[in-house]
């Protein structure tokens, strides 16, 4: 009979006992119908009972039954004290679940290794360097020359790869009417080997089509793309799709999961480094490299290698600086490579997110750790309340493994339970989060189907939690000792001392959630306060496209359409929106030399300032006749920079070119400081210039893309969106050659600059509710156990006369000196923990006096409305009846 | 069991219910097989047979108890 059989039969013991009975019965039939004495065959048989279970010992795994038995117990239990098992399940489920969904979030952003072979021999070649202004900082951005001379030199020490910043483009598999958007990276064409890939249709793109520029037009499709989006039809194979003025056509679909280099961006549509249309610039660095380093190199010496050729490349560059400050050129040339583990891929999104989701990692981990001791507190509770069938059990013998089984098994139950329930909040949970991170514009997606990875982790849980809560008092309930618990308990105190101690921790680490959370929270608010110096409700920006370029005629007639529109109360024009890109050079005053400082430039058309309700603080905005070069509107920090705060306008500037270019700029007005690219940042010097843009002869110049800014009537935030699609329809229906290719509101933009600091907020104030919550539970049941415990003492006391103040303070004085000793050390704990998130934070001080007292007058407070029932009842003692029941 | 207690002269005289755990052990290691047939009164009774690995066991443990009681009467005789 196998293993199997056996555990079988431990779950049809009553039809195994019955089979048994069938056995013995036939042999003594038999015997009796061979003409032999029934009694007598019954003597010789010997006790039926006895061989039963002998043989039933045999049949069955034991250690199973055992674990039946307890299970079934268990169970009984659990339902028998129905209110407090349900609360302890929901608050580990809640705990359990947002475990399991930052573990979710954070594998699958930070830690799951690409599929690619030996992932962990994978690098991102990096640099440390500063920025023309002189502050330090990473770039991992590369030039395609520079890639190639580093590629060269490295040739048989390790294999570089080039992948682009994937990129939302604009393209179509039809006419220019169906344009739609896509995620396209452009990668090397040996990466797929390079990777140990094999596409799952047609061919990869290979080496041999990645050679001469611009003349590879063949794209693959990722897997996720080609289901989404194609239904996996095989029939793609050979279609063409447009983007600006390539044909391409598709070749083959890459393999199932993988989904380009950039966790939180499923890349759509791979192509050939060589089609990117900055291929062979030296001066634009789009894209990443990764490098696979073979077991056997030397990390430092190719390391050096690369950073000689790097330097030789830049230097080489800079020679062409002729329009920058000596101190900008060398800042520059302060460049560093590094090699970076790229095992997970490298992207934004991790850049962003990591230090984010690691304090939501430690804090969900220190809500659980809440939830844990309240369940502990719990259990030690109403194991306190079976002292005595411990001890029944010890004395007729139950061994110490046993009875620490059988409350082990209770424990995983609650925690099986629990985990059940979390892994379906992780479920929901988990998507949740990442859409608040994402955004139509910037999409974040992530592969969070749940793979052996997440289920391990679970019941990695679920067993810890088990051990956490369940083993203290499994570990008490097995060491009682029966003469004393039958004499009516051993030390009361020891237990209600260990109680108290867990009230502690769990208000430090209370504290430290709450802590936490009110500093994101204030760092939200001030972030969400800052002084745009425009009012960004009811402005929706329409950026457009015109493939061949048009004339400024063109756009001003869409953007006379658009005038024309019911609720469109003004329209006007600029290069970009404000906070969607940037565009700097060096400025030259009095014919100085270039600044070190760069300027930030933004072309906007007449009446821009007025849409955007931007106050002139001195002069006047662009009037038709402006152009650019020519005149300019500053702000106020630029005055602060370059002028000496005096009043610059009818003053010259000029703008310094990399190739030492010099551009004359007769400052016609001053508008308010905005923030340009990120409303973190401190004010940048801008300038803005007109959009009319007229060569050296004065001649005007075609523009390719511009934004339309509308401002519509009323206040209603939701306008702007809710008219996007129309009034993108009436651009194209103005039959100008010029379409929208990408519709947002403003406010849009400025959210999310915030996002992350809204998700830390929002998730934190509901952590700390949680932990609040759970806290004040635990509080309340300490406190109760306790008055219930000490009521014979209370009843003496009431009846040698204390009076109600003496019983309120003998009951909360040392739950309070508890609860104020875990104050004292999640200060500490917060204060030493703060100085490893202050990136996160803006504007805000950890050790500001109320980012501390509010955290502690809550919990106080808390503390406080969970004593009252405990007090109450203490208070409601009635000596008489106590020592009557005595 | 009567078997046994007849040959063995009455020396050994076991329960005859503890025959059951013994066979229930030895189909647990495989030794025999079992199977419930029906009788000509209807009633169901359990058939034991041997099995090759429990022939094999057998012959083992015969040949061991013949060469241990053969050692042991050798032990006896010539002390």
């Amino acid at each position: 009979m196998s293993v199997w059989t056996r555990v079988w039969n431990a779950f049809r013991g009553d039809r195994l006992n019955r089979e048994l009975n069938e056995e013995f019965e036939s042999h003594i039939e038999e015997a009796v119908a061979e003409g032999r004495d029934p009694e007598e065959v019954r003597q010789v048989f010997g006790s039926m009972l006895r061989q039963r279970e002998a043989s039933r010992r045999v049949r069955v795994a034991a250690w199973l039954d055992g674990l039946k038995a307890d299970v079934i117990f268990g169970w009984r239990q659990l339902r028998r004290n129905r209110v407090t098992s349900t609360a302890a399940i929901l608050s580990l489920a809640l705990a359990m679940g947002a475990c399991v969904s930052a573990f979710r979030l954070i594998d699958a952003l930070l830690w799951r290794p690409l599929p690619v072979t030996a992932p962990e021999r994978l690098f991102a070649l990096s640099r440390a360097e500063l920025t023309f202004e002189g502050k330090p900082t990473h770039f991992d951005g590369w030039a395609y020359p520079d890639f190639v001379l580093m590629r060269s030199a490295a040739k048989g020490q390790a294999e570089f790869v080039a992948v682009s910043y994937t990129d939302r483009m604009d393209l179509t598999y039809a006419s220019d009417e169906e344009m739609e958007k896509g995620l396209v990276q452009y990668v090397s064409g040996w990466m797929w080997e390079s990777f140990g890939l094999h596409p799952a249709l047609g061919r990869l793109f290979t080496q041999q089509d990645d050679r001469v520029p611009g003349a590879h037009p063949v794209a693959v499709l990722s897997y996720d793309y080609w289901s989404r989006r194609f239904a996996r039809d095989p029939k793609v194979i050979g279609q063409t799709l447009r983007i600006g003025n390539q044909l391409l056509e598709i070749v083959g679909v890459g393999p199932k999961g993988f989904t380009g280099t950039e966790p939180g961006t499923v890349t759509e549509i791979f192509l050939p480094t060589m089609m990117h249309r900055s291929v062979t610039r030296d001066d634009s660095t789009w894209h990443r490299i990764l490098v696979v380093i073979p077991p056997g190199t030397g990390m430092e010496p190719l390391r050096a290698k690369l950073d000689a050729i790097n330097m030789a490349f830049e230097g080489a560059r800079a020679k062409g600086f002729t329009g920058m400050s000596q101190q900008s050129i060398d800042n520059y040339l302060h460049q560093r490579v590094e090699f970076l583990p790229a095992s997970s891929g490298v992207s934004e999104l991790q850049e962003d997110y990591q230090q984010a989701l690691e304090w939501l990692g430690v804090l969900v981990v220190l809500v659980l750790l809440i939830a844990c001791l309240n369940v502990a507190n719990l259990m030690s509770v109403l194991a306190a309340a079976r002292a005595r069938e411990m001890a029944l059990r010890v004395s007729i013998g139950a061994g110490r493994w046993r009875l620490v089984q059988m409350v082990l098994v209770e424990s995983a139950m609650l925690s099986g339970l629990a985990g059940g329930l979390g892994a379906m909040f992780a479920w929901r949970a988990a998507p949740l989060v990442l859409s608040m991170i994402s955004s139509p514009d910037n999409p974040a997606r992530l592969i969070l189907s749940p793979d052996w990875r997440v289920l391990s982790f679970g019941v990695v849980l679920i067993v810890g939690v088990m051990l956490l809560f369940g083993m203290l008092p499994a570990l008490r309930a097995s060491a009682v000792k029966p003469v004393s618990a039958l004499k009516g308990g051993d030390d009361p105190h020891a237990r209600r001392r260990t109680m108290h101690g867990m009230i502690a921790v769990q208000v430090a680490f209370c504290f430290l959630v709450l802590f936490t959370a009110g500093l994101f929270v204030k760092t939200f608010q001030r972030l969400s306060h800052i002084p745009l110096g425009y009012s960004p409700q009811g402005l929706l920006l329409l950026e457009s496209v015109a493939p061949h370029g048009k004339l400024p005629q063109a756009w001003e007639q869409v953007a006379d359409v658009l005038r024309t529109k019911p609720g469109v109360e003004r329209v006007a024009e600029s290069g970009w929106p404000l906070m969607a890109s940037s565009s700097n050079n060096a400025v030259a005053v009095n014919g100085g030399p270039p600044s070190v400082d760069l300027v930030y430039f933004l072309p906007v058309s007449p009446g821009w300032f007025e849409t955007m309700r931007m106050r002139i603080m001195a002069g006047r905005e662009f009037l038709l006749g402006d152009v650019n070069p020519g005149a300019a509107v500053v702000n106020q920090t630029f005055v602060k920079r370059f002028f000496n705060g005096e009043n610059p306008v009818g003053r010259y500037f000029e703008e310094v070119g990399d190739d030492g270019l010099r551009q004359h700029f007769l400052v016609v007005g001053v508008a308010v400081d905005a923030p340009y690219r990120s409303v973190r940042e401190a004010q940048l010097p801008v300038a803005f210039v007109p959009l009319h843009e007229v060569d050296a002869k004065g001649v005007v110049q075609p523009e390719d893309s511009t934004t339309f800014l509308v401002r519509m009537a009323g206040n209603d935030p939701t306008a702007p969106m809710a008219r996007a699609g129309e009034l993108r329809k009436a651009v194209a229906a103005a039959g100008a050659g010029i379409r929208v290719s990408n519709a947002r509101a403003q406010q849009e933009l400025i959210d999310g600059q915030t996002v992350r600091e809204r998700l830390l907020a929002m998730l934190g104030v509901f952590f700390a509710s949680v932990a609040l919550l759970l806290a004040g539970i635990g509080l309340y049941g300490v406190l109760n156990y306790s008055v219930l415990q000490r009521r014979r003492e209370i009843g003496i006391r009431v009846a040698i006369g204390a009076r109600g103040g003496t019983i309120i303070r003998l009951v909360t004085r040392s739950v309070f000196s508890m609860v104020v000793a875990g104050l004292i050390a999640g200060v500490g704990l917060g204060l030493a923990s703060a100085r490893y998130m202050e990136s996160l934070f803006f504007q805000v001080k950890a050790s500001d006096a109320t980012m501390l007292a509010i955290p502690s007058a809550v919990i106080l407070a808390v503390a406080a409305v969970a004593t009252v029932p405990a007090v109450l009842r203490a208070l409601r003692i009635d000596p008489v009846e106590i020592l009557r029941a005595e | 069991m009567m078997a046994i207690k007849e040959t063995s002269g009455e020396v050994l005289s076991p329960e005859e219910g503890s025959l059951y755990p013994a066979l229930h052990r030895m189909e647990e290691a495989g030794w025999i097989g079992a199977e419930w047939v029906v009788k000509e009164n209807g009633k169901r009774a359990r058939i034991y047979h041997l099995t090759a690995a429990g022939k094999k066991q057998l012959a083992m443990e015969e040949a061991r108890w013949t060469t241990v009681s053969l050692a042991i009467n050798r032990v006896l005789r010539e002390a």
